[in-house]
């Protein structure tokens, strides 16, 4: 977690820094570029070990997740989650609170749509639906942040821990209500019921794409915006970068460590909503996509920035896609992604480090 | 260093022979000078005491002989070699073994995994042999050491033994004690002095730093006192074996708080006309903190146009103080009273909007935020005010004139008003810091150390800048650890001692060498505790 603080700690300050002309180029090709193609080329070695080869591997990735007419619209429909996650671990990480429980949040938040919206269809109109379904799931997921949130705000218990237990606890629970209380009576698999395909969020245009990829970027950039350039977004920012100076300047630290963790847990919750409500249609048992694990990292390297995550998710959904198709035809298992994704954070975490000790001489 | 190594005895140097030394040693931290020019000599079978107020170099000089930190200029000495100190373990292998203030054990291991620790891995450690020198040492120092305790629920005076028996056993030639007696019972200073002898007699140089006067009669043989980082004196055996100690804590108190001749500070402010009472403090108490007691029944005055000083050693409530006054720190007694009008239960924002505006003395972490721009740090205590937000919105080209304003009228001394306030210096901090607490309409002004640190120019243009203000009818209350500084400047001095005001005195500079002892005694307050018991 250390080395993930350091990058944020640093990411933070490298964004109202603005380095020098010419000093801004080396930085792109060390900090950023270089890292992207060291963990590619050493990604490939382990192709090859593995008797891949690697430009087959990444063409072949490249091809269904980008260039295929059908990989392109799943990998924009595989955003929308992962926007609102990123969008929730934008508003904590910035702020300086390390809301790891993302996952938990996602999964209660996805249950409770799941369970409440098919129940109402044809008794309520389809949008008060969907939008009572966001409402509920991002409470659902703020609720289950309450106990961290308390916990750090007034007896300054670290987050880190608290909101990973909470993460453990909101997947099993989150199980559970699957099994025991919002099963679909009608299906021997465990299994909420299923919100219809004609009732979930509309899709866009001509295109199989959900329209939840819009209501994500939405709420990416207007996150962003807040962060930069409201009053309030400021503040959080003054809370995270140094609790201490945000007490000397009046600011009730304890109240916006609240507001931080309702925040950045409610965003959790809606891509819960987002996830069901556009995709899947209900939840099933032992279902857990781990989609937080798999922004955080994201998040850091576009050293949380709301465009470069936007870019970034863009790209790693289309190599989840594109590793799926390529899990069936090369055999290479799916996970590989996360070997790749993990090798460019080390890649990342290497270059930080050089460029910090460069600059020290 | 094995606990089985070399017997030391053979090699140690004739009494009153210098073990380790300072060259004209300079260190500097971003700011602040911290020892400035220090040469200093350690005598073997010396206990040589190091006096001094809280941030006169101490524990930078500990630091230096720990192997913590290397000096900038100048360089240290072994047996009148000169030598580097790059690590603790250097420092160690140099026969100089330090115990801090705060004790360096592990708490969960035993006092004899604690005595071995350190030692090479590769093989078990020889608890025989460990018990038969612990056993030696009980017998010659009377050390209480129970081998198979854990640490951690030892008492503090047991935990500092088990510091000076490690010591002993990697056959240390200098023991350096840092503040040892803050942790322990006055009866734990008599048996610690007691010892601290018995060792100097088995010819061990012993460095003792203390900021207590009397402890450094008693136990020193030798007494080096440090000023701001400088030398300020020193009294060697011989002159100290001459004086009793009502003498020796006088010839003290003119080394740490005498002017040493320096002429009277230029233009001093007094008779100032006393205005209507702008701030007035009723018995204001705080509670007790894991470091510090809590301010108790402090009550005091500040008027319009008066600059009330206070002066104390750093650590002496200071800090707290100034805090409850802007409101920070929550009160558990007492009443705030500000132009009349009740103010005890207001917030940092109620306080500042009521014109009651606080400098910190720590200017880096509380004060401003290094990776924002300068700008935004002009306006951290303004968040979502107008003129500089409207609606939540940040107007960053206001903020931005404002700061360039700013900039200007303060001299700040920066690239631009988007460079992040981290990169500046600490003086070009300050003004910025300045520059925020006196926008608006001041009318109270609590300065904590506002010159700390910084270089002549800068102090010379912030006392000016203090006596403007207060001449401009703003009533100010000086917060310094610079006995000069608030001779200079003040109307009033009070002084503050373990969370209490021990007295005020009518500033008069003609007499100042007068007044720095007397204030200098009120600081010292001999009989009272200087910090809490643990």
């Amino acid at each position: 977690m250390n080395a993930a603080k350091a990058t944020a700690d640093t990411g933070a300050a490298g964004l109202t820094t603005r380095p020098e002309r010419g000093g801004a180029v080396r930085n792109l090709l060390m900090v950023t570029m270089g890292p992207i193609v060291a963990a590619l080329v050493f990604s490939g070695v382990i192709l090859l070990l593995l008797g891949v080869n690697p430009l087959t591997y990444y063409g072949f990735i490249v091809e269904r997740g980008l260039f295929s007419s059908l990989g392109l619209q799943q990998t924009a429909t595989r955003m929308a989650p992962l926007l609102f996650l990123a969008a929730g671990l934008i508003v904590a990480f910035r702020a300086g609170i390390w809301n790891l429980g993302v996952d938990g949040q996602f999964l209660l938040g996805a249950v409770a749509a799941a369970a409440f919206a098919p129940l109402l269809v044809g008794i309520w109109p389809n949008w008060l639906i969907l939008t009572a379904g966001f409402v509920l799931a991002g409470a659902v997921g703020a609720a289950w942040s309450v106990l961290p949130a308390l916990l750090k705000a007034y007896q300054g218990v670290n987050e880190i821990i608290t909101t990973l237990m909470m993460t453990f606890l909101g997947i099993s629970f989150s199980h559970v209500l699957v099994k025991l209380v919002f099963l679909d009576p009608a299906t021997t698999v465990p299994q909420t019921r299923t919100l219809p395909v004609e009732d979930r969020l509309p899709r866009l245009f001509e295109t199989n794409i959900s329209s939840g990829l819009i209501l994500g970027l939405v709420a990416v950039v207007a996150v962003h915006l807040m962060m930069t350039r409201t009053a309030f977004g400021l503040r959080l920012r003054t809370v995270g970068a140094s609790p201490l100076a945000a007490a000397h300047a009046g600011l009730s630290v304890p109240r916006l460590t609240l507001a931080v963790f309702g925040l950045s847990a409610g965003f959790a919750g809606l891509a819960g909503a987002v996830a069901i409500l556009g995709v899947e249609g209900n939840v099933r048992a032992d279902w857990n996509p781990a989609f937080g694990l798999m922004v955080i990292p994201l998040v850091f390297l576009a050293r949380l920035h709301g465009i470069g995550v936007i870019v970034l998710i863009f790209f790693y959904s289309a190599i989840l896609i594109g590793s799926e198709s390529a899990a069936r035809k090369m055999g290479v298992p799916q996970d590989f992604t996360l070997v790749l994704v993990s090798n460019l954070l080390i890649f990342l975490a290497l270059a930080e480090y050089l460029d910090h000790r460069r600059r020290q001489r | 260093m094995g606990v089985s190594s070399r017997q030391a005895q053979d090699l140690r140097p004739l009494p009153g022979a210098e073990v380790i030394g300072l060259v004209s040693v300079t260190k500097r931290f971003p700011g602040v000078v911290a020892v400035d020019a220090v040469s200093l000599s350690v005598r073997a079978g010396e206990i040589h005491v190091l006096l001094g107020e809280n941030g006169a170099g101490k524990s930078t000089i500990v630091g230096m002989f720990a192997g913590l930190q290397e000096p900038d200029d100048g360089h240290l000495t072994a047996g009148g070699q000169r030598m580097r100190l790059t690590s603790p373990a250097a420092s160690i292998a140099a026969g100089i073994s330090t115990v801090f203030q705060h004790a360096m054990l592990v708490p969960t291991l035993t006092v004899f995994e604690n005595l071995v620790l350190g030692d090479a891995w590769w093989h078990r450690p020889p608890r025989a042999e460990v018990a038969a020198r612990v056993a030696g040492l009980q017998r010659d120092y009377g050390l209480t050491l129970p081998l198979d305790a854990i640490t951690g629920e030892l008492s503090l005076g047991e935990q500092q033994q088990i510091e000076i028996a490690r010591a002993l056993l990697r056959n240390a030639r200098v023991l350096i004690l840092d503040e040892a007696t803050s942790m322990v019972t006055p009866a734990g200073a008599a048996e610690l002095g007691a010892r601290m002898r018995m060792l100097a007699d088995r010819g061990l140089a012993v460095i003792f730093i203390t900021h207590k006067l009397s402890e450094a009669f008693r136990f020193g043989d030798r007494i080096t006192v440090l000023k701001q980082g400088r030398l300020a004196g020193e009294i060697a055996p011989g002159r100290l074996r001459t004086l009793d100690e009502a003498g020796a804590i006088d010839e003290m108190v003119r080394l740490m708080f005498g002017g040493g001749g320096r002429a009277v500070p230029v233009t001093p402010r007094t008779g100032q006309t006393r205005g209507a009472v702008r701030l007035s403090a009723t018995d204001l108490a705080t509670a007790r903190t894991d470091d510090f007691a809590g301010l108790e029944s402090i009550t005091f005055e500040v008027a319009s146009g008066e600059i009330l000083g206070i002066a104390g050693i750093d650590g002496n409530g200071q800090k707290q103080l100034a805090e409850a006054l802007a409101g920070q720190r929550p009160l558990t007694g007492g009443s705030i009273r500000i132009e009349g009008v009740d103010a005890t239960c207001g917030l940092v924002a109620d306080r500042r909007k009521a014109g009651l505006r606080y400098l910190t003395d720590d200017r880096l972490s509380e004060g401003s935020i290094g990776a924002f721009p300068v700008y935004l740090n002009t306006v951290l205590k303004e968040i979502g005010k107008p003129p500089f937000w409207r609606g939540g919105l940040e107007r960053t080209s206001r903020i931005r004139d404002h700061a360039r304003a700013l900039i200007r009228e303060y001299t700040v001394r920066t690239p631009a008003e988007t460079t992040p306030i981290g990169h500046l210096s600490g003086g070009n901090i300050q003004k910025v810091i300045l520059g925020r607490e006196l926008s608006g309409t001041a009318r109270i002004v609590v300065f904590n150390k506002p010159t700390y640190g910084l270089d002549m120019q800068n102090i010379t243009a912030f006392r000016r800048r203090i006596r403007e203000i207060a001449d401009q009818g703003v009533a100010v209350i000086l917060i310094s650890t610079d006995l000069d500084e608030l001779i200079e400047l003040s109307d009033r001095i009070a002084v503050m001692e373990g969370g209490r005001l021990t007295g005020t005195v009518t500033n008069d500079p003609s007499q100042a060498e007068a007044m720095r002892l007397q204030i200098g005694r009120l600081m010292v307050a001999e009989d009272g505790p200087a910090s809490v018991p643990a």
